[in-house]
């Protein structure tokens, strides 16, 4: 490196930085048009956030792969004791409740366990010995620690976060090479109870949500109306949008949550079929350097740790992007580092600061099972 | 699968390295099937998301274009619009329709038949439809409801223009009246014009037959709305284009005037220009007001319309049949100078007609008679004898030829045309054979001769042209009508009868000699039994005759033709003849005949709007004012003496005796 510039900024992982700061500079420049024009209440916060979070994330990548491994498990177990301190508060405060308010941030157990999660897996697997992964023993502790948390959420009731849990664990046992045999079936299943249970496991109205999101039109002023809005929106701007400003849809509240969960859509109104290829090229960087980081690096841990949270941040886009454009149900979750919210951004730059970490630390080729 | 055999940590990291390439490709894939996707709808579903998403942004609202207006033969307004203020309400919006509906009658004054209509219109509203509260409110009212929009959801002030017809009642079967389109119109058309608030269309009489004509072009008004209906901008206007205005025959001010003048009874009142046969007058009374029917009528003001035993929604001078009683005389009279009788020749009537072991009556015993003095003295006898020797079959034709039983090219929906039998209509309708009977009693024009005011007028003004004139109602003009095929000395004959009958000594509307100088009027009593002597139920208005007289004037130079229908008015001499008398008085005299009328109407409790109004609270129970009299003011006096009514000595053997005046 050039010495100009002094090494500790050399030093910075530059490369995830600035695909950061350019997929949050579009959302600060789309919350900025939602607002009417003003950094107010949406844009100037926005940024802001990832500044700090950025500063948090990068003193998380100092910190050494030993001290993620020593943290895992009692991380995982301050989270579950917080998800049984929410269900109480609920309970008492007679109405569901996600939220546990310190005062200077609120903290939402349930979605810092989706990374938590990911460490839970990757440290079990790190621990279990290579010739055990065909076995019993290779299941049932992580399926014990998995089914604690996700019944926990579901009492909220928040299936989502029970599905990202799972969506987590699921990846990350296939990574630390769980025989296929079992994701073949699992496969299999699905498709055979998915009737079943729709038929026979839902109430009328959950069977209406789901046939709803098969064909919007059906139900244009309920619950369909997000997506074919959204579709509007999308559709309307064509190839190039319809301008930096000029967006009809979201400016005159035809789309819902135009400034979290349907972002994208806002954000293609005004900036077109070009818009969303810039932000879906982005996020191909951001998958392609976690990734990266996964398979360089030497530490069973640090491997599935880093592919396992690039997968939950995967997981996220994916499912929003798939929403927005109408090809899955409508789901409460944001499009990371792109719609306004302060738990959802540090959710994932706990995840992007971790992966940083692994970057820094790739650990040494000899593991515990040498 | 290497499942069974042991595995070590180099074999996991590839296996690790291996799934991670799959992950990612799975990645990349999905990562494909969103710019896939979106590329689809935002360029080939471009179009049809670019018109979604406009609509959702602008809200077009049109303006109902004014309404084409009717205007008399001199361009007097029958039917204008009136710019007003109203207030309507949206179904759907609505969120709590009690407690709207009870803030409304608060502050609009509301009737508790007001009420009553928008909560049963609330009931059957199909959410798009919207539903007035009260239209012609003054700006007040208007103000009072626009402040307190916020808590009244669903409620929709505006301004726009009523229809508004400055001769109510008069006008009422003449022209009809707007209202609401109907669901089921909507359901035709699909315009969304028809439910725009304060759009009225044309329900009956001319406003629904020149409907397309009168309906004009709406305007429309783009604004850009919030989802929430908060308008952002206006964004443009496009002005309305009004209606056509359609000018009609019409003498506006003739027409009122006869339309009071018909007063407390039932009847139709019909003046022909016999110059080109324009319609000058079509007057039937009792008649509705448009203009409450315009707003939205209440269910007591159209239950006490209905319940009327006079018929106020009957156009009786083109849905009323009457036998004409008398009045074809003059009709069989030409018809018998066109069969070569000598209108010299007389025949003896000692007081009736005797035909094989039957009597026919005659009203009085006129000894030896000529044709005019018969026509004058209204005997049957002389018509029994003459037409006893023709036979009906040959004085049918002449009364088709003066347009009686025809059908005429009019704009109104609902005619009727009534009947003049022969045999061949005889053998067709009831399989019998034509009797002598049945032409005496069709003589006099009893028996199976029906015909409606219109064409009654018409007979005279055909009579008094010698011209085979078409009732026109649209203004315009039109070729001289062709001579009828009659002698003018035969015509000259009947207009001498027709002197005699009004100006003559002993002519039976005597009484009614215009008070206009130089001007004399020709015309002909008619007396129609309504039902056989036998059964005359006492003195019951239902059971007594029609009094009938058609006219024309002057008498020399004929100008204006008319006819007078009173129903049950006892007798044409005494009921009909006097209205004929101040109507064509009223063309050549204003001040004469409105200082007559004005005379009338101080005994009769008013004008017609008054009574009405009257009547209308009597019915609901609430006397507007108690010190008008009721609507039982006694009948005016008459300046004529009924002329003696056949007090029926011998009973008829069949239903339609003679009885004529």
């Amino acid at each position: 490196m050039n010495s100009i510039i002094p090494a500790p900024i050399a030093g910075l992982p530059w490369r995830v930085i600035i695909i950061l700061l350019a997929l949050v500079s579009i959302g600060t420049t789309v919350l900025y048009s939602a607002a009417g024009g003003s950094f107010e209440p949406w844009a100037g916060k926005h940024m802001i956030r990832f500044l700090i979070f950025a500063v948090m994330a990068v003193i998380m990548s100092r910190m050494p792969l030993d001290f993620w491994k020593a943290v895992t498990f009692p991380v995982y177990g301050v989270l579950i004791l917080l998800l049984i301190a929410v269900e109480i508060m609920g309970f008492a405060g007679g109405g569901s409740q996600r939220w546990i308010d310190l005062g200077i941030i609120s903290i939402q157990p349930s979605e810092l366990m989706k990374p938590a999660i990911v460490l839970t897996a990757a440290w079990f697997y790190d621990r279990l010995p290579p010739t055990k992964i065909n076995g019993i023993d290779a299941i049932w502790p992580i399926a014990a620690l998995l089914v604690l948390p996700s019944i926990l959420v579901i009492i909220q009731p928040d299936f989502d976060a029970a599905l990202a849990f799972i969506f987590c664990v699921v990846v990350v046992g296939f990574l630390a090479g769980l025989p296929l045999l079992y994701f073949w079936a699992g496969g299999a299943a699905i498709a055979i109870l998915a009737p079943i249970v729709f038929f026979f496991g839902l109430r009328p109205y959950q069977q209406d949500r789901v046939l709803i999101f098969l064909n919007p039109e059906k139900d244009p002023l309920g619950a369909g109306y997000h997506i074919t809005q959204s579709k509007i929106a999308i559709g309307s701007g064509g190839v190039f949008g319809k301008g930096f400003g000029n967006g009809t849809q979201s400016h005159l509240d035809y789309l819902p949550e135009g400034h979290t969960d349907f972002i994208f859509a806002t954000m293609a109104e005004e900036w077109g079929l070009v818009g969303g290829l810039v932000i879906l090229f982005l996020y191909y960087h951001l998958m392609r350097w976690g990734l990266t980081v996964a398979v360089n690096s030497r530490s069973r841990y640090g491997q599935l740790v880093a592919a396992g949270l690039t997968c939950t941040l995967f997981f996220y886009i994916m499912i929003n992007l798939l929403m927005v454009v109408g090809f899955a149900p409508v789901a409460g979750l944001p499009l990371p580092f792109i719609s306004h919210g302060g738990s959802s951004m540090l959710t994932a730059m706990i995840c992007v600061g971790i992966i940083m970490s692994i970057e820094r630390h790739p650990g040494s080729r000899e593991g515990q099972f040498g | 699968m290497n499942s069974q055999k042991p595995v070590s940590s180099a074999q996991q990291r590839f296996t690790f390295t291996r799934r991670t390439m799959f992950v990612g490709g799975v990645q990349a894939v999905l990562g494909l099937v969103v710019s896939a996707r979106m590329a689809y709808i935002s360029v080939a579903e471009n179009e049809k998301y670019t018109v979604e998403s406009e609509s959702n942004r602008v809200s077009l609202t049109l303006i109902p274009p004014r309404r084409g207006w009717f205007i008399d033969r001199v361009g007097k307004p029958i039917a204008t619009n009136q710019a007003d203020f109203r207030v309507d309400l949206i179904p759907d919006r609505v969120v709590d329709k009690e407690k709207t509906v009870a803030t409304l009658r608060k502050l609009l004054d509301l009737t508790g038949d007001d009420v009553e209509r928008i909560t049963r219109e609330l009931k059957q509203a199909k959410g798009f439809q919207p539903i007035q509260v009260a239209d012609g409110l003054d700006y007040n009212s208007f103000a009072k409801v626009s402040v307190r929009l916020p808590e009244l959801p669903g409620v929709s002030p505006r301004q726009g223009f009523s229809r508004f017809y400055p001769s109510g009642p008069a006008v009422g079967h003449l022209i009809g009246y707007v209202g609401v389109v109907s669901a089921e119109e909507y359901q035709e058309k699909k315009n969304p014009l028809l439910i725009t608030p304060g759009f009225k269309v044309g329900k009956d009489g001319l406003e629904k037959v020149f409907e397309d004509k009168l309906q004009g072009t709406a305007g429309a008004k783009r604004v850009e709305v919030t989802a929430r209906g908060k308008i952002v901008q206006e964004l443009d206007t496009r002005q309305d284009i009004p209606g056509k205005p359609i000018q009609l025959t019409i003498d506006i001010d003739l027409h009122n005037y006869a339309a009071r003048r018909l007063g407390l009874e039932s009847g139709a009142v019909v003046v022909i220009d016999c110059l080109n046969g324009d319609i000058l007058t079509m007057a039937s009374m009792p008649s509705f007001d448009p203009n409450s029917f315009s707003g939205g009528i209440g269910r007591t003001e159209y239950k006490w319309l209905r319940e009327n035993e006079r018929i106020p929604l009957l156009n009786k001078a083109l849905q009323g049949l009457y036998p004409p009683g008398s009045t074809l005389k003059p009709m069989a009279a030409l018809a018998f100078l066109d069969l070569g009788i000598d209108p010299d020749e007389t025949v003896f009537c000692n007081g009736g007609y005797t035909l094989g072991n039957r009597r026919f009556q005659c009203l009085g015993t006129h000894g030896s008679i000529n044709m005019p003095n018969a026509i004058k003295a209204s005997c049957n006898t002389y018509f029994y004898s003459m037409s006893r020797r023709v036979g009906y079959d040959a004085i049918a034709p002449v009364a088709r030829m003066l347009g009686l039983g025809e059908e005429y090219k009019l704009p109104f929906n609902s005619q009727r045309y009534g009947t003049i039998p022969d045999s061949a209509w005889m053998k067709k309708k009831y399989k019998k054979d034509w009797s002598q009977s049945d032409t005496l009693n069709a003589t006099i024009g009893q028996g199976y001769v029906l015909t409606n005011p219109l064409q009654l007028a018409l007979m005279s003004a055909r009579i008094a042209s010698g011209r085979k004139l078409q009732p026109n109602i649209i203004a315009g003009k039109r070729p001289l009508a062709p001579l009828l095929p009659y002698s003018q000395e035969h015509f000259a004959i009947v207009h001498d009868g027709m002197d005699r009958v009004v100006n003559g000594p002993g002519g039976t509307a005597r009484g009614s000699i215009l008070p206009v100088e130089g001007v004399k009027m020709g015309g002909k009593t008619g007396t129609a039994q309504v039902r056989g002597l036998d059964k005359r139920g006492g003195n019951q208005w239902k059971y007594r005759d029609h009094g009938l007289f058609v006219c024309f004037a002057p008498v020399d130079n004929p100008r204006y033709a008319a006819a007078v229908v009173i129903e049950h008015g006892v007798g044409g001499a005494r009921a009909a003849a006097p209205v004929a008398k101040d109507v064509l008085t009223f063309l050549y005299d204003r001040e004469k005949a409105m200082a007559a009328l004005e005379s009338f109407e101080s005994g009769w409790g008013g004008t017609p709007e008054e009574r009405m109004a009257r009547e209308l609270a009597t019915f609901r129970g609430t006397v507007a004012s108690p010190a008008a009299p009721a609507a039982t003011t006694p009948k005016p006096p008459t300046t004529v003496t009924p002329p003696a009514n056949p007090a029926a000595p011998q009973k008829p053997p069949v239903k339609k005796p003679d009885n004529a005046a």
